[in-house]
């Protein structure tokens, strides 16, 4: 998607003109992508300006749900082209996410979909052209290393202007050891993890969903794989011997931490992909509390937190509201004392970070710099005024790996990297 | 005839059982799927567990002689079926990772009661008994209807876990080539009872009840009393009453159960509130009925699976079809155990020896399970017929 500034267009007129033979529309959608030479400066130049609107889109998505009208025209000519009208009888296959959320009526394989609901079909083909396109791109990737200047580059790129992912920063690694989770938990984990710390620590074992969303923050703090498998394996063998533990938890540990399967360095999740995808079911302690906790438990445990009447109040009703992660903000900044800057939660290690940074000062700038990410990129989705629920069908859910689903990497892995486009993703190739 | 099962006794036991009576010649009919495509079968993750929890991945054959052979030399405690992959699995260290990968398999569902602990009074974690297997009843019924009016599946094979829950495999052809996105877009559509630890409400519909709900409803509606009411007393105590709404904490007598109801008639009066309660009882009946899936299982084409007719190692029971129409004959106490089969062996053992090799479970109780698996198999193998004739049928037109 090329963006060009009117002065860079006066300059680049013949290059332009040149380069929209064969990129023929503006936004760049092409099905046979381009073949011509460009120059290395040039093309990280349009894929920052690609990765900006990106994000603008997004951001758009966030704001506007259901689109401007210039969204929604655009979209019901995209429809009527295809001439349907009324209802439209296609093979469930077609239309999997109006299958998954119940949109269609069922019958014998075929999908009864609405007039309103048929941009899903077209969205099931686009996706596949997408992810057949990755597919061919990622096959094409071991050619790119040949060069070694564009592949860092690309590997860079999402970090500088999406926002920081959290996963396991060689300055950070084994700062935080096994015994000193209790404590931290108390003083700097957002309430997600200190919810998940206490079941675990309450009933010696977490589900897998809560294994998954608490392991990876850890890891994402600073425990390296040596300290995490000794936290899992002192909790967990308070009810199950240590040979069973072995064998049943150990490998998915190694796992999170890229020692088995495809090797895959995982990331810690973010707040939207908590919010968002995976909800907890029965026995489950993931999620985020703000959204997956009801009102007046949230309430009482607050309370029992001793947070003042107004504090908890205020951090339910944004919660009652849907601004789960606006209520989250509150809670750090009633339980941080004296906590005046403004901040953002996007993420619960950036709420770890932020929480030691401030109870910490000297530390937390010293990792700063180490870091080098400047604080205002960890915050690339700004969700005050946005029912987070509303966001709900734009993303694709997990596809976590569990234990014996590894070793392949299909379309969907290459759709997830396609449709994840800030923090979310949790799966970095490595 | 023997009713009791020694652990023990397993190392013992399993190689007669896979010598004698393990059914072979349709367990391989069913996975060789008509040979088409050839490398169908060969291309089939098996794994093993053998012995103190020994697990070997990625077993493949080239024939059922050879499946034969492997488990009866192995004779493993479990074996899992995984993946139909690009390459034979029992290569893959020799393929390169990136090009070996899982292509299909059929679509599963697994159902464990341990899911069901916040609504079962009687036993928890890994047991089961005759007061809560109505749960299981009530799966096979709902789930079973809805893939085959709904998504229209016509092949599905459910099989008792062996102790305490059931699996569904879904052998349709487009069910084997399903991706990973079409599998959690199925089990999340059969998925009704949301909700964490820290929700008591976990089921919400829609004012418009959706219609594949609806005839879920009526399936829960017929069963609830007896389940919920007498078989559990769902209400039967404060903390069972907590657990179903937090309006019940302040305790259960006359004056606070006198105040509930009129806030209850308030809230109706007052419109607003009125769609929150006029699906009440539906929810709830829901939220302590409707099945319980693992979705986990459900979404990886690279999900191994325990196969039908292993041996529970702990229970001693065979992991047995079930055939869904007569979901209600079904009884777990029932399921054969591998003690017993054996004992029934031997005692006509002496009668009848000319008996074939691989029938002698014609002989024994497992006979009527194999019979319920040669049914599903049956249709299974009419539907490859159909379409060879249509193909040959459509060579003859040109
Ligand atoms: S908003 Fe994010 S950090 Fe805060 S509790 Fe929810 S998931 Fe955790
Ligand atoms: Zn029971």
């Amino acid at each position: 998607m090329e963006i060009i500034t009117k002065s860079k267009a006066r300059r680049n007129r013949h290059n332009i003109k040149k380069e929209q033979d064969t990129l023929s529309h503006p936004l760049q959608f092409y099905k046979i992508p381009p073949s011509d030479t460009i120059s290395l400066q040039k093309f990280e130049e349009y894929a920052i300006e690609r990765l900006k609107v990106l994000k603008a889109v997004e951001n758009a998505g966030v704001k506007f749900i259901k689109g401007t009208q210039n969204y929604k025209d655009h979209l019901e000519k995209e429809i009527r082209k295809t001439h349907f009208k009324g209802i439209l009888r296609v093979p469930f296959i077609e239309v999997l996410d109006l299958v998954r959320s119940r949109k269609v009526y069922l019958v014998d394989g075929y999908a009864f979909v609405p007039r309103d609901d048929m941009i899903s079909i077209l969205l099931t083909h686009y996706r596949a052209h997408l992810s057949h396109s990755l597919a061919i791109t990622c096959r094409a990737l071991p050619h790119l290393e040949e060069d070694d200047r564009l592949l860092p580059m690309l590997c860079g790129l999402s970090k500088r202007y999406i926002g920081e992912d959290y996963g396991n920063k060689k300055s950070t690694v084994g700062e935080i050891t096994a015994d000193m989770i209790d404590m931290l938990s108390k003083q700097s984990f957002p309430l997600c993890m200190q919810q998940l710390h206490q079941s675990l620590r309450q009933n010696h074992h977490l589900r897998h969903g809560g294994r998954q969303q608490y392991g990876l923050f850890l890891k994402g703090i600073g425990l390296s794989l040596e300290e995490a498998l000794k936290f899992w394996k002192n909790e967990f063998t308070k009810a199950i011997d240590g040979d069973k533990f072995d064998k049943q938890y150990s490998y998915n540990i190694r796992h999170n931490y890229g020692k088995e399967g495809k090797r895959a360095d995982y990331t810690p999740y973010s707040c939207v992909k908590i919010i968002m995808s995976n909800p907890p079911g029965p026995g489950d302690f993931h999620g985020c509390p703000f959204k997956h906790t009801d009102p007046d438990l949230l309430a009482q445990k607050l309370r029992s937190m001793s947070l003042s009447k107004d504090a908890v109040d205020s951090v339910v009703n944004y919660a009652k509201e849907g601004h789960y992660q606006v209520a989250c903000q509150h809670y750090f900044a009633v339980t941080h004392s004296n906590f005046e800057d403004d901040i953002n939660i996007n993420h619960p290690n950036g709420y770890f970070e932020e929480s030691r940074r401030f109870l910490n000062p000297d530390k937390g700038n010293m990792n700063k710099s180490q870091l080098g990410t400047p604080r205002t990129n960890r915050n690339p989705v700004k969700m005050e005024g946005t029912p987070i629920s509303q966001l709900a069908s734009q993303t694709q859910p997990s596809q976590d790996s569990t234990v014996g689903d590894f070793d392949d990497m299909g379309d969907n892995d290459l759709m997830d990297i396609a449709m994840e486009t800030d923090a979310e993703s949790d799966k970095k190739s490595s | 005839m023997s009713e009791t099962y020694d652990p023990s006794s397993l190392p013992d036991l399993l190689p007669i059982y896979y010598k004698k009576l393990f059914p072979y010649g349709p367990y391989y009919r069913w996975l060789n799927y008509g040979g088409v495509p050839k490398t169908y079968f060969n291309h089939r993750e098996f794994s093993f567990t053998l012995k103190d929890d020994v697990y070997i991945r990625y077993q493949s054959f080239s024939d059922q002689q050879e499946l034969e052979k492997e488990i009866q030399r192995r004779c493993p405690y479990k074996i899992d079926i995984g993946a139909v992959f690009s390459h034979r699995p029992k290569d893959h260290k020799t393929v390169k990772a990136a090009a070996f990968h899982a292509q299909e398999k059929e679509l599963v569902f697994d159902i464990d009661m341990t899911d069901y602990d916040d609504v079962r009074n009687c036993c928890s974690g890994a047991d089961i008994c005759s007061k809560c297997w109505p749960l299981m009843k009530i799966a096979i019924q709902i789930i079973d209807r809805a893939l085959r009016e709904d998504f229209g599946f016509q092949h599905l094979l459910w099989v008792y876990s062996g102790r305490r829950g059931i699996h569904c495999w879904v052998c349709d052809d487009i069910a084997r080539k399903l991706s990973q996105n079409g599998r959690s877009a199925i089990a999340e559509y059969l998925s009704v009872v949301k909700g964490g630890e820290h929700q008591t409400r976990k089921v919400t519909l829609d004012d418009i009840i959706h219609p594949s709900i609806r005839k879920s409803l009526d399936i829960v509606e017929k069963a609830f009393k007896d389940y919920a009411v007498d078989k559990q007393d769902f209400l039967g105590n404060e903390e069972r009453q907590t657990k179903l709404s937090e309006d019940f904490k302040s305790g259960s007598n006359s004056k606070v159960w006198w105040a509930i109801i009129q806030k209850r008639e308030k809230d109706i009066r007052e419109k607003k509130k009125y769609k929150d309660c006029q699906n009440v009882t539906r929810e709830i009946m829901l939220q302590y009925c409707y099945p319980r899936l693992d979705v986990n299982v459900s979404t990886g084409v690279n999900h191994l699976l325990k196969s039908p007719f292993c041996v529970h190692p702990k229970t001693g029971r065979i992991c047995v079809p079930i055939d869904p129409e007569k979901v209600d004959e079904f009884d777990p106490e029932d399921v054969p155990l591998i003690s017993q089969l054996i004992e029934e062996l031997n005692k006509t053992d002496s009668t009848d020896d000319t008996s074939k090799r691989g029938k002698d479970y014609k002989r024994t109780s497992l006979s009527s399970c194999v019979q319920v698996f040669e049914n599903f198999l049956k249709k299974l193998e009419n539907s490859w017929k159909g379409k060879l004739q249509e193909q040959s049928d459509l060579k003859m037109e040109f």
